[in-house]
């Protein structure tokens, strides 16, 4: 044994104080409770879904029938209506969100920056049931209007076309109702890494006869883009799940258009859950169940992926 | 006395004993006429009247914090982007003031560039990007990309070394190619006048003697202004000096403002005295 090791230092014993221990073991368990519940949230999912999975095998996440009656549970139209509505969502909240965020980060004087900060905040607080609401009595008319309009001027383009008669309860309000509770996300994680880009890279922007937009566009934006591609997945990842708003927007039907969303015909994993779960029988309950494992995975996948890429943003803005 | 004291630039005390027509045949390119200047409610710039020669290099000298950096920034309109910034005075720039009402900041500082104290390349670009940078950020066009590349970063003396890999990442350069490649970009859009806030003080002497060379070979065709806290670099490189000096909690004033040579062999203030032969600051 060398001299070095004999005189080496025992970190652990620094944690030798009951108060420490204690402190230690409670923070350790507290993180370890989190863990768990995620893992049994799983698990609970996991049984009460066992039934309907193996009795559909993959059709459950690519057919397109549910039919209780002959115990037929297929979620297709479901998963694509909510990545549809959730995509519309993020077409609408992206550019509102960053040039909100490059409003308070670099436009607006300090206390009206703070002021901003706290009322985009507020929205994001706002519960999903009064935008439910509003949106549905509210929003729909004035959405519905906007939607005539685009199918009137640009009704020769097939995404613009909408045979059904009627504008309300469409992927396209259902889209912006999403899209008015993913800009808080947005423009806070943008409002978050934009602040972050060197100054001195914003001033080079100016210099080199950079006007305020043209610095945003080729300076500030391309440094940011990891951050903000972040925000925009944390986004998605939050109107995925999003149910009971959209349950009062949006007509639920298994015959969904993915290419006509002026039609009031829309599919949500998360808001079907809501709206079966009522009066379901035993079978149909292992259906929603398989469902609602389905919409934690998809979710989760999301949110791990925009958390590393603004991880990975922070990262490198730091070096 | 003080040259703040003094109406205008080109009198006896601007320059020394000398008359105004100390330039010879050089023009007055570019030209602050009482410079006052405030952040918030403190007064950092006071009565600054300094006259810049065509073609030729001037160096503000003086101690931390007198506000040579606040001044430089005041010749190309970029002190206005600093919240709360203020401004009094003119700046004659070709005998216009770019702080003339309906005048664009933009079309100023394509006329007049300006080089950081840190390199500060565009990270997500290339080398060949940051040097095209400016015509992007401008919407400005060249008829031939490929060559003003390749004249940019000649002139900015880092052609042969950036030749074989204009696509690799900016970052991938020391920093003194860093520095030279910022150099480039202001030098792509064609400046008359390039601004120079103390761009090697971030460098290793080999970094800053090419840079101190290419400033010499630049000041050939255009009229540069350096901010330095280097007095040997001012000697090395500047024709004209002047001399910034702050009290305590006081606004930054020049002292004196004279041919380089003269103002160090024999400075007409004791305080300039003083600190070129480094007994403060």
């Amino acid at each position: 044994m060398s001299k070095t090791d004999q005189e080496r230092v025992n970190f652990d014993s620094a944690v030798t104080r009951l108060s420490d221990r204690i402190f230690f073991g409670s923070a350790t368990g507290a993180a370890m409770l989190a863990f768990s519940i995620v893992g049994l949230i799983l698990v609970f999912l996991g049984l009460r879904a066992w039934p309907t999975l193996q009795a559909e095998g993959l059709s459950f996440i690519t057919g397109s029938t549910w039919d209780s009656t002959v115990g037929t549970f297929q979620i297709m139209p479901m998963l694509v209506g909510s990545v549809v509505v959730a995509a519309i969502g993020i077409l609408i909240a992206t550019p509102l969100s960053i040039f909100a965020a490059f409003f308070i980060a670099f436009v607006a004087p300090p206390r009206l920056a703070k002021i901003s900060t706290l009322v985009v905040d507020l929205l994001a607080a706002l519960p999903s049931i009064l935008i439910g609401f509003w949106g549905a009595s509210v929003f729909t008319p004035a959405g519905a209007s906007w939607a005539e309009l685009l199918n009137g001027k640009l009704g020769f383009i097939p995404l613009f076309q909408n045979s059904t008669g009627t504008f309300t309860r469409s992927p396209f309000i259902g889209g912006w109702i999403l899209g008015i509770m993913m800009v808080p996300i947005i423009t806070s994680v943008s409002r978050e890494v934009m602040s972050r880009v060197d100054k001195e890279l914003i001033n080079a922007g100016h210099a080199l006869g950079g006007t305020t937009f043209t610095t945003l566009r080729r300076v500030i934006l391309p440094t940011s883009r990891g951050g903000i591609l972040g925000g925009i997945l944390l986004a998605l990842g939050r109107g995925i799940g999003e149910t009971i708003a959209i349950l009062y927007v949006l007509n639920l039907v298994f015959n969904v258009n993915v290419l006509r969303p002026l039609e009031n015909r829309g599919g949500s994993v998360a808001s079907m859950i809501a709206a079966f779960i009522g009066e379901a029988d035993d079978a149909t309950i292992h259906a929603l169940m398989a469902a609602g494992l389905v919409l934690f995975v998809m979710t989760l996948l999301v949110n791990v992926i925009a958390t590393s890429i603004v991880q990975r943003s922070e990262r490198k803005m730091a070096s | 006395m003080t040259i703040m004291e003094n109406a205008g630039p080109l009198d006896q005390t601007a320059f020394g004993n000398q008359s105004p027509t100390y330039f010879g045949d050089k023009r007055i390119h570019l030209e602050s006429r009482d410079i006052n200047v405030w952040f918030g409610n403190h007064h950092v710039l006071n009565g600054i009247s300094l006259a810049f020669p065509e073609n030729s290099v001037t160096a503000l000298i003086g101690p931390s914090g007198c506000g040579k950096s606040s001044f430089i920034r005041t010749l190309n309109r970029m002190h206005e982007l600093i919240p709360n910034a203020g401004l009094t005075g003119e700046v004659l720039y070709n005998s216009q003031d770019i702080y003339a009402s309906g005048t664009d900041p933009v079309t100023i500082r394509l006329g007049i560039g300006m080089v950081f104290q840190k390199p500060n390349p565009f990270p997500t670009m290339t080398i060949r990007g940051n040097v095209l940078s400016g015509l992007r950020l401008s919407n400005t066009r060249s008829r031939n990309e490929d060559e003003l590349v390749e004249t940019s970063l000649t002139r900015a003396s880092i052609w042969n070394e950036v030749k074989d890999r204009l696509d690799a990442p900016a970052g991938s350069l020391s920093g003194g190619q860093q520095q030279r490649l910022c150099i480039a970009r202001a030098l792509a859009l064609s400046p008359e006048v390039l601004l120079m806030d103390e761009p090697c003080s971030a460098l290793d002497p080999g970094s800053t003697r090419r840079i101190e060379e290419t400033i010499r070979e630049l000041s050939e065709s255009m009229t540069v202004v350096i901010v330095t806290h280097n007095m040997q670099q001012a000697q090395r490189i500047s024709d004209q000096t002047a001399f910034f000096l702050a009290e305590d909690n006081e606004p930054g004033y020049v002292v004196e403002f004279g041919q380089t040579d003269a103002l160090f062999s024999t400075p007409n203030d004791p305080r300039t005295e003083d600190y070129v032969n480094g007994r403060f600051g």
